[in-house]
C-alpha cells in the first residue's frame, strides 16, 4: 500500500509494524509512551501495545542503553530513543565499550540487536545540544552500524531493516525533515540497508550526502542545472558501512566529488570518503574531493546556524571550485 | 570577599567539624557492627540469627564440606593463576584472595536458571556456575576477550569497565519479568564501582520497574589504592534505602552468611518483590592485580587483622569442631587441589595463540563491507611475505 506520509509518521508506522509482527520488539526512551516522544515519532504506540512494550524510561541515557543491552541478551530487540543528538553522550560509554564490542567479546555467542534512534542535525532554531551531528563518533567504532534516511520511504524501510539486523544500529533521524512528506510503499521490497542510491543522474560532478543534506543537494543540482551543470546526487543512506563502490562508480563517470554533511568537516565522514575515493579513483579525478560541512566550533546559537550549516550557496561554491580544476 | 561572607562561613565550618567528629568515620571492624549479618564468627562459632538462619537451616554436612571444597579449590586456582602471571604465561591476573566466602556463598545461592553478571574478579562465582576455570584465563593470557559462552552457564562474560554490567543485569531482569519467568538475576560489583553513574542508574531502573535483580557488592575495602572512604560517606548498603529497596550488610568472609543472605535476596526477586542490595563486607588480601603494588598505600597490620578473619580457616574450624569433616576429607581435598593446579598450568601453557584472522572475526553478526575489505588487504599483505620465501603461486593461493 502506497501512501504519502511525513518522515516522522513513516518511522512511527515502521515501529508499529515491528511491534505488531515481532513480540520481542520493544520501544523505550524518555517520553516515548504517553507523550509519544517530543517529536511524536512514537505517538499512539504505548496506547496500542501497552506499557510493557513501549516503555517510558527514567531520564538516564546510559541506563536506557545499558538496560537495552540486558534486554537484548534476554532475547528482546529494543529500539531505544535518545531524545536529542546532544544527549547521547551519557550513553556513549555503554554504546562504545559494551554494545559495540559484546558480540566480538563473546566470540559471536551473543547478539545485540539494539537500535538506537537519534533525532539529529540542525536547522530548527533549537537551543544548545539540540542540533548536533555526531555520526562520525559512532562510525569510528567497529561493531556499530550507522545509518541515516533522507526521506519517508527510506525511513520506513531502513527502520524495518535496522530492527531486523542482529547488529547494533545507530539510526540518525534528520529532525528537520521529520515533517517532509513522501510516498511510502509499505509492500515494496527494499534494497539492502547499506547501499547508496542515485537520487539524480548527472555527468559533471557527484554530490554525495545522507540524511538532511540529500534534499539540499537536490536543490543544488536544480540550481546548477540552470547554469548548465549536470550534477549527480548520491544518497549514501549509510555511514557505516559506507557504500564506496557506488561512490566510486559515480566518480569514475563524473570525475569530481563534493561531499556534504552538517557535521564538522574535520574528521567527518567526508574526510574518510575523500581519502578512500582518492585511493580508488586517483586517475579518474579531475579535482580534489571537496567537503562542505560544519566548522570546527561548537554548534552556534540558532541565530547563527544558517551561517554554520551547509546551504545552497556554500555547496554551489564548492561545486564551482571543483569544476574550476 | 566581604567581611560578612567570611563571618558567615565560620560557624558552618565548625559545625561541620563537630558533626564529622560525632560520626564513626574510622573503618569499622565488621564484628563490632550490629548491622552486620554473621552466622559464623571468625573463630568458626555458629551464631544464631533470627532472620537468616532459616535460609541455611537444612544445610547438610556434605553441603558444608562442599562450600569448603569450593573455597579451597578457588583459592588454589587463583594462586596458580598468580604464579602463571609471574612466569609470564598470563599478562595479568586479578586475584580474588580473601573474597572466597563472598563469592562461593552468593554463587551457591543461585539457581541454574538464574543469570549472573560478573566483574573481572568473580572466579569463585564462575566456579559455582560450572564455568571451567581454564576458560577464565584466555583473556588474561591475551588470546581472547572472553572465552566462554555466556548462555551455557548463565554466566555473562567478565566486564572490565566497572559498573556497566549492573545495567545489563537490570535490563536482563526486566526481560525475565516480562517473560513471567520466576528466575532471578545477580549483578556483582565492588566498592569502587559503587561510585559509577551506571550503578546509580541501575538502582533507579531496577527500583522503578521492580526488576528481579540482586546487587551483590563485594566491599573489599580497596579500589586499587583508594579506600572505601574515598567512595562513600555512608555504609554502602544504606544507599539502597534512598532508592526504595532493602540493603543488607553481610560478613563477606562468612560463607554461610553470604549463602543465607543471597538466598533471601534471590527469593525476594523471584517472588516479585524487586531488587536488593547486598554489601558483602570483605577484604582484598592480595594486590588489585598482578600489576599493582599495595605496599605503596596500605600497611601490613590491616592485612594481618583480616587474615584472622580468613573465610577458609573459619569454615574449617567449624567443620572440625562439629565433626563434619575428618582428616581424610582434608587430605583428599589437598590432592584434588594440587591436581587442579596442575591441570590449569598445563591448560594455560597449551593454550594456542589465536589465528591472525581472528582480528576480523565476529566484529559484526551480519557482516560489514569495510571489515571484509580490510580482511582481504590483510590477507594480501600476509601473503606478500610468503611470496619472498616460497614460490609465488603458492603464496597467492594461500592469501585467499
Amino acid at each position: 500500500m502506497a501512501e504519502k506520509m511525513a518522515l516522522a509518521k513513516a518511522i512511527n508506522e515502521s515501529l508499529r509494524r515491528a511491534l505488531d509482527t515481532d513480540p520481542k520488539v520493544l520501544v523505550m526512551g524518555e517520553d516515548v509512551g504517553k507523550l509519544g516522544g517530543v517529536f511524536r515519532v512514537t505517538d499512539g504506540l504505548q496506547k496500542d501495545f501497552g506499557e510493557s512494550r513501549v516503555i517510558d524510561t527514567p531520564l538516564a541515557e546510559s541506563g536506557i542503553v545499558g538496560t537495552a543491552i540486558g534486554l537484548a541478551l534476554r532475547g528482546y530487540r529494543p529500539v531505544v530513543e535518545i531524545q536529542f543528538d546532544g544527549f547521547v553522550f551519557p550513553a556513549y560509554d555503554q554504546i562504545v565499550t559494551q554494545l559495540a564490542k559484546m558480540h566480538a567479546r563473546s566470540l559471536g555467542k551473543v547478539k545485540l540487536p539494539v537500535v538506537v534512534r537519534i533525532p539529529y542535525g540542525g536547522g530548527i532554531g533549537a537551543v544548545e545540544h539540540h542540533s548536533e551531528s555526531p555520526e562520525s563518533l559512532f562510525a569510528h567504532v567497529a561493531g556499530l552500524k550507522v545509518v541515516s534516511p533522507s526521506n519517508a520511504s527510506d525511513a520506513y524501510w531502513m527502520m524495518q531493516q535496522a530492527i531486523q539486523s542482529d547488529d547494533p544500529v545507530i539510526f540518525f533521524e534528520p529532525k528537520r525533515r521529520y515533517w517532509d512528506k513522501a510516498e511510502v510503499n509499505t509492500e515494496a521490497i527494499p534494497g539492502p540497508l547499506h547501499k547508496a542510491r542515485v537520487v539524480r543522474e548527472g555527468t559533471d560532478l557527484t554530490l554525495a550526502a545522507y540524511g538532511p543534506m540529500v534534499k539540499l543537494c537536490q536543490e543544488v543540482a536544480d540550481a546548477a542545472a540552470e547554469e548548465g551543470r549536470n550534477l549527480e546526487v548520491l544518497d549514501l543512506r549509510s555511514v557505516s558501512p559506507i557504500d564506496f563502490d557506488s561512490i566510486q562508480a559515480s566518480v569514475e563517470k563524473t570525475r569530481r566529488l563534493v561531499v556534504v554533511h552538517e557535521a564538522p568537516v574535520f574528521f567527518g565522514s567526508g574526510a574518510e570518503i575523500a581519502a578512500r575515493i582518492t585511493e580508488r579513483c586517483f586517475y579518474h579525478l579531475e579535482a580534489p574531493v571537496l567537503r562542505v560541512g560544519g566548522y570546527h566550533a561548537p554548534y552556534p546559537p540558532a541565530r547563527l546556524e544558517e551561517e554554520y550549516l551547509p546551504g545552497l550557496d556554500r555547496v554551489l561554491d564548492a561545486v564551482d571550485r571543483a569544476l574550476a580544476y | 570577599m566581604t567581611v560578612e561572607s567570611t563571618a558567615a562561613r565560620k560557624p558552618r565550618r565548625s559545625a561541620g567539624t563537630k558533626s564529622t567528629a560525632g560520626k564513626t568515620t574510622a573503618r569499622k571492624s565488621p564484628s563490632t557492627d550490629p548491622e552486620l549479618v554473621q552466622l559464623l564468627t571468625p573463630e568458626g562459632k555458629r551464631v544464631k540469627n533470627a532472620e537468616y538462619d532459616k535460609y541455611v537451616a537444612g544445610i547438610t554436612p556434605e553441603e558444608l564440606r562442599g562450600l569448603y571444597r569450593d573455597m579451597v579449590l578457588t583459592r588454589r586456582f587463583d594462586a596458580e593463576a598468580t604464579s602463571l602471571q609471574r612466569q609470564g604465561e598470563l599478562g595479568l591476573w586479578a586475584s580474588l584472595l580473601g573474597q572466597e566466602a563472598a563469592q562461593i556463598g552468593s554463587g551457591r545461592a543461585t539457581r541454574e536458571d538464574d543469570y549472573v553478571f560478573p566483574t573481572y574478579r568473580e572466579h569463585g562465582v564462575a566456579w559455582c556456575r560450572g564455568v571451567d576455570p581454564t576458560n577464565l584465563l584466555g583473556m588474561f593470557r591475551g588470546v581472547n576477550n572472553g572465552g566462554w559462552d555466556p548462555n551455557s552457564n548463565n554466566f555473562q562474560l567478565y566486564t572490565i569497565v566497572i559498573g556497566s554490567q549492573t545495567l545489563h543485569a537490570t535490563g536482563y531482569a526486566m526481560g525475565v519479568a516480562k517473560d513471567g519467568a520466576d528466575s532471578a538475576v545477580i549483578a556483582y560489583f565492588g566498592d569502587g564501582a559503587s561510585s559509577q553513574g551506571d550503578v546509580a542508574e541501575s538502582f533507579t531502573f531496577s527500583a522503578v520497574y521492580n526488576a528481579p535483580v540482586v546487587f551483590f557488592c563485594q566491599n573489599n575495602q580497596w579500589a586499587i589504592s583508594e579506600p572505601t572512604e574515598k567512595q562513600t560517606r555512608v555504609p554502602l548498603y544504606q544507599r539502597a534505602q534512598g532508592y526504595g529497596f532493602p540493603g543488607v550488610r553481610v560478613d563477606g568472609n562468612d560463607v554461610l552468611a553470604c549463602l543465607a543472605v543471597t538466598k533471601w535476596a534471590l527469593e525476594r526477586a523471584r517472588a516479585g518483590e524487586g531488587p536488593t542490595l547486598v554489601e558483602a563486607y570483605t577484604y582484598r588480601m592480595g594486590a588489585h592485580t598482578t600489576s599493582d603494588d599495595p605496599t605503596r598505600y596500605r600497611g601490613d597490620e590491616e592485612r594481618q587483622a583480616w587474615e584472622a578473619k580468613d573465610p577458609i580457616l573459619r569454615l574449617r574450624a567449624y567443620l572440625e569442631a562439629s565433626n563434619h569433616a575428618n582428616d581424610g576429607f582434608f587430605a583428599e581435598l589437598e590432592t584434588e587441589s594440587e591436581a587442579l593446579g596442575k591441570r590449569v598450568r598445563e591448560a594455560v601453557r597449551a593454550m594456542p595463540d589465536p589465528d591472525h584472522f581472528a582480528i576480523f572475526e565476529n566484529v559484526y553478526a551480519d557482516g560489514h563491507a569495510l571489515v571484509d575489505e580490510e580482511r582481504a588487504q590483510f590477507a594480501a599483505y600476509q601473503a606478500s611475505f610468503a611470496t619472498e620465501s616460497d614460490s609465488g603461486s603458492a603464496a597467492v593461493s594461500g592469501g585467499h
